[in-house]
């Protein structure tokens, strides 16, 4: 494939990122970029909006315009902007634990009005900024810096409560699937509506240290063998399931988004 | 919208806030229902949209200050409304509209306090959570309004002095001036001065940053950004709100009030001048920053000086802390849900001046 300039959307000065060694969190975000130069934006068009956590340091590394709000609240931020901005194409960059824990309430609520934005969940299994915690989103059994015999909690998966929800497309897959991701990415963006894409991602100084996966490499290859495609987890046993994380397409339809709703119920004749 | 004759109206404190939002082009209302301050939600629903305006209703008061701050940035002016409980929950964005120089408005009905208290009953005790109630070192705007006229231009200078220092300006009323109706004149297209803001979002955030809003975690760029931050509100003080005065420059007895304490103490200037007695009134139209020097200056020349406020004593500690000598500083408060009267407050000014000589 010809990677098209996508350079042009990235603040290259202001690198060496943050980001360790072996984090997916670059391969996130240069997959969105690269989606963004396929479609071309012109920089004053979009917007990447992000919270608090590694990921969220995403804004600090592209050249266009971009809003870091308070941890957990990026959606009830966009909700105002997207209403004083409706033009402006907005996704949001954030982790597990911002969008899961912190954060539920408004994601819920995003979707349920079903505003018009993209929402990419960097989902490295835990808390990466502050240590190495687990999030609503890790894995039972997991082993992390406040479950050190492994977690009791169940997990959750984000997707299926953006489905009840209300949003008009919800994907999953992982920085190992890189196809897949940046045609994910680039569906989500071109959705009206909002869309959301679960990326999991590694990070392997704590989450991959911890429970003994090993280093980045070893990391992408767990993701590989722990990811099947939807179909085929549909097809286990809820047993055999807990193994895995499903991997595809969960959701696409065409629901009126809530600006449009909101201005259609303002003129009802039209 | 204005006429070009001022018109006068028949408002609540609440429906004149809401009025001056939209003399002062507000056209994004986010919020979350709350005694005392529901009614300003609610008008907002009915009034907004019909000036090209938008209420939106969102999961909680965080949500609410959020969406604010959000609208603000995309260009339209903005504001909520909320009431003890609720500004609580704000008080993290607020922080952040302070860091990220966002304009809003938020405006804070004074509710009986802490928790959920009495939902309908008024206090006068969110003066330290106004000022302080958002973490780390900051400096950010507090109006007082006394009654529906003051209501009404406040709320619109508070959205002007928000556009023009670029930061979160609280005002902060209570539950009776909330739902007392007076007499308002509305200001006519001619009177209404409004400063203009921006569209564009460019980049933003709550991180210290660098003059081109990349973050940063330099010591020097951290000190020159809080310092900027606090001096740029501090150091035009000039341009905010003046308190008040009323009754002879040197008097016996000098209070200071603000809200609906400060109407009663005007009722009791008007009955201590009947008696012949030196009386004066300093009712506070800005609450921070604190107006320190005018204090100073016009409590030195009072014999003694009495804060009237409907709480333990919150502004009586800053009137203190202006370097007015302690002894001559006392405080009729009241923490019992209702309100001060103003034979109350002439029942204290007797005793004080019998005592005086
Ligand atoms: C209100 C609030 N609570 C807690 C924190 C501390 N904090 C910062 S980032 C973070 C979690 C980040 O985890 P996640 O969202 O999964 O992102 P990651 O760092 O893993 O990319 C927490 C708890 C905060 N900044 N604000
Ligand atoms: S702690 Fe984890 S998520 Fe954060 S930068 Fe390092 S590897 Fe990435």
């Amino acid at each position: 494939m010809v990677i098209p300039d996508y350079k042009k959307y990235l603040a290259g000065e202001r690198l060496p990122h943050i980001w360790c060694a072996g984090c997916g969190n670059g391969v996130i975000l240069k997959a969105l970029l690269i989606v963004l130069a396929e479609l071309n934006f012109k920089h004053e068009e979009i917007l990447l909006a992000t919270g608090i956590g590694c990921i969220c340091r995403a804004g600090d590394y592209v050249s266009f315009q971009r809003f870091q709000g308070t941890h957990g609240r990026t959606l009830a931020f966009v909700t105002g902007l997207k209403i004083a901005r409706p033009d402006l194409k907005v996704f949001c960059l954030i982790g597990d634990g911002d969008c899961a824990a912190i954060g539920m309430g408004h994601l819920i609520h995003a979707a349920r009005r079903n505003l018009d934005v993209a929402v990419l969940v960097a989902n490295n299994l835990n808390y990466g900024m502050t240590g190495g915690q687990f999030s609503p989103l890790t894995p039972s059994k997991s082993l992390t810096s406040t479950s050190r015999t492994g977690k009791t909690e169940t997990p959750l998966d984000i997707c299926r409560l953006a489905e009840a929800a209300g949003a008009n497309y919800v994907a999953r897959t992982s920085v190992f699937h890189h196809g897949e991701l940046r045609k994910f990415i680039r569906e989500a963006i071109s959705k009206k509506g909002f869309s959301l894409v679960e990326i999991l991602t590694p990070c392997p100084t704590y989450y991959g240290r911890y429970n003994k996966i090993g280093g980045p490499g070893e990391m992408l290859t767990w993701f590989r063998d722990k990811t099947v495609p939807l179909n085929k987890y549909l097809q286990m046993n809820p047993e055999e399931q807990k193994d895995y994380f499903w991997r595809g397409k969960l959701v696409e339809r065409d629901t009126l988004d809530f600006y449009t709703q909101g201005e259609k119920m303002k003129r009802p004749d039209d | 919208m204005t006429e070009e004759k001022n018109k006068v109206q028949f408002l609540s404190g609440n429906e004149a806030c809401v009025w001056a939002g939209i003399h002062a082009k507000a056209r994004f209302f986010a919020g979350y229902p709350i005694s005392p301050a529901t009614e300003i939600a609610e008008m907002c629903a009915q009034e907004l949209p019909k000036h090209g305006g938008f209420y939106i209703q969102m999961e909680d008061e965080i949500g609410s200050i959020a969406a604010v701050i959000g609208a603000s940035l995309g260009g339209l002016r903005a504001f909520t409304a909320t009431s003890g409980p609720g500004l609580a929950l704000m008080q993290e964005n607020i922080g952040y509209a302070a860091m990220a120089e966002v304009p809003c408005v938020i405006i804070n009905v004074q509710r009986f306090g802490p928790s959920t208290g009495i939902a309908t009953k008024p206090a006068q005790s969110d003066v330290m959570t106004t000022r302080w109630g958002t973490p780390g070192d900051h400096s950010l705007i507090v109006l007082v309004p006394s009654g529906g006229q003051e209501c009404y231009d406040l709320t619109i200078a508070a959205f002007n002095l928000a556009e023009l220092f670029r930061t979160p300006v609280i005002v902060l009323t209570d539950a009776v001036i909330a739902h007392l109706r007076e007499k308002v004149t509305f200001k006519t297209k001619e009177e209404l001065f409004l400063i203009n803001g921006d569209k564009r979002v460019l980049r933003v955030t709550g991180l210290v940053h660098d003059n081109f809003g990349y973050s940063s975690d330099v010591p020097e760029v951290a000190e020159k950004l809080i310092t900027r931050l606090a001096q740029k509100i501090e150091g035009y003080q000039a341009l905010l709100p003046r308190p008040r005065f009323y009754g002879p420059e040197r008097p016996e007895v000098l209070i200071i009030s603000f809200g609906i304490s400060a109407r009663a103490a005007r009722q009791a200037v008007y009955l201590a001048e009947q008696e012949d007695l030196a009386v004066s009134l300093l009712e506070l139209q800005t609450l921070w920053p604190f107006p320190e020097e005018k204090i100073r200056k016009i409590g030195a020349k009072a014999k003694t000086v009495l804060v009237a406020e409907l709480n333990r004593g919150q502004v009586q500690r800053e009137v203190r802390a202006c370097g007015i000598s302690p002894e001559k500083v006392r405080g009729i408060n009241k923490i019992d849900s209702t309100v001060i009267t103003p034979s109350e407050i002439l029942n204290e000014i007797l005793t004080i001046i019998k005592k005086n000589n």
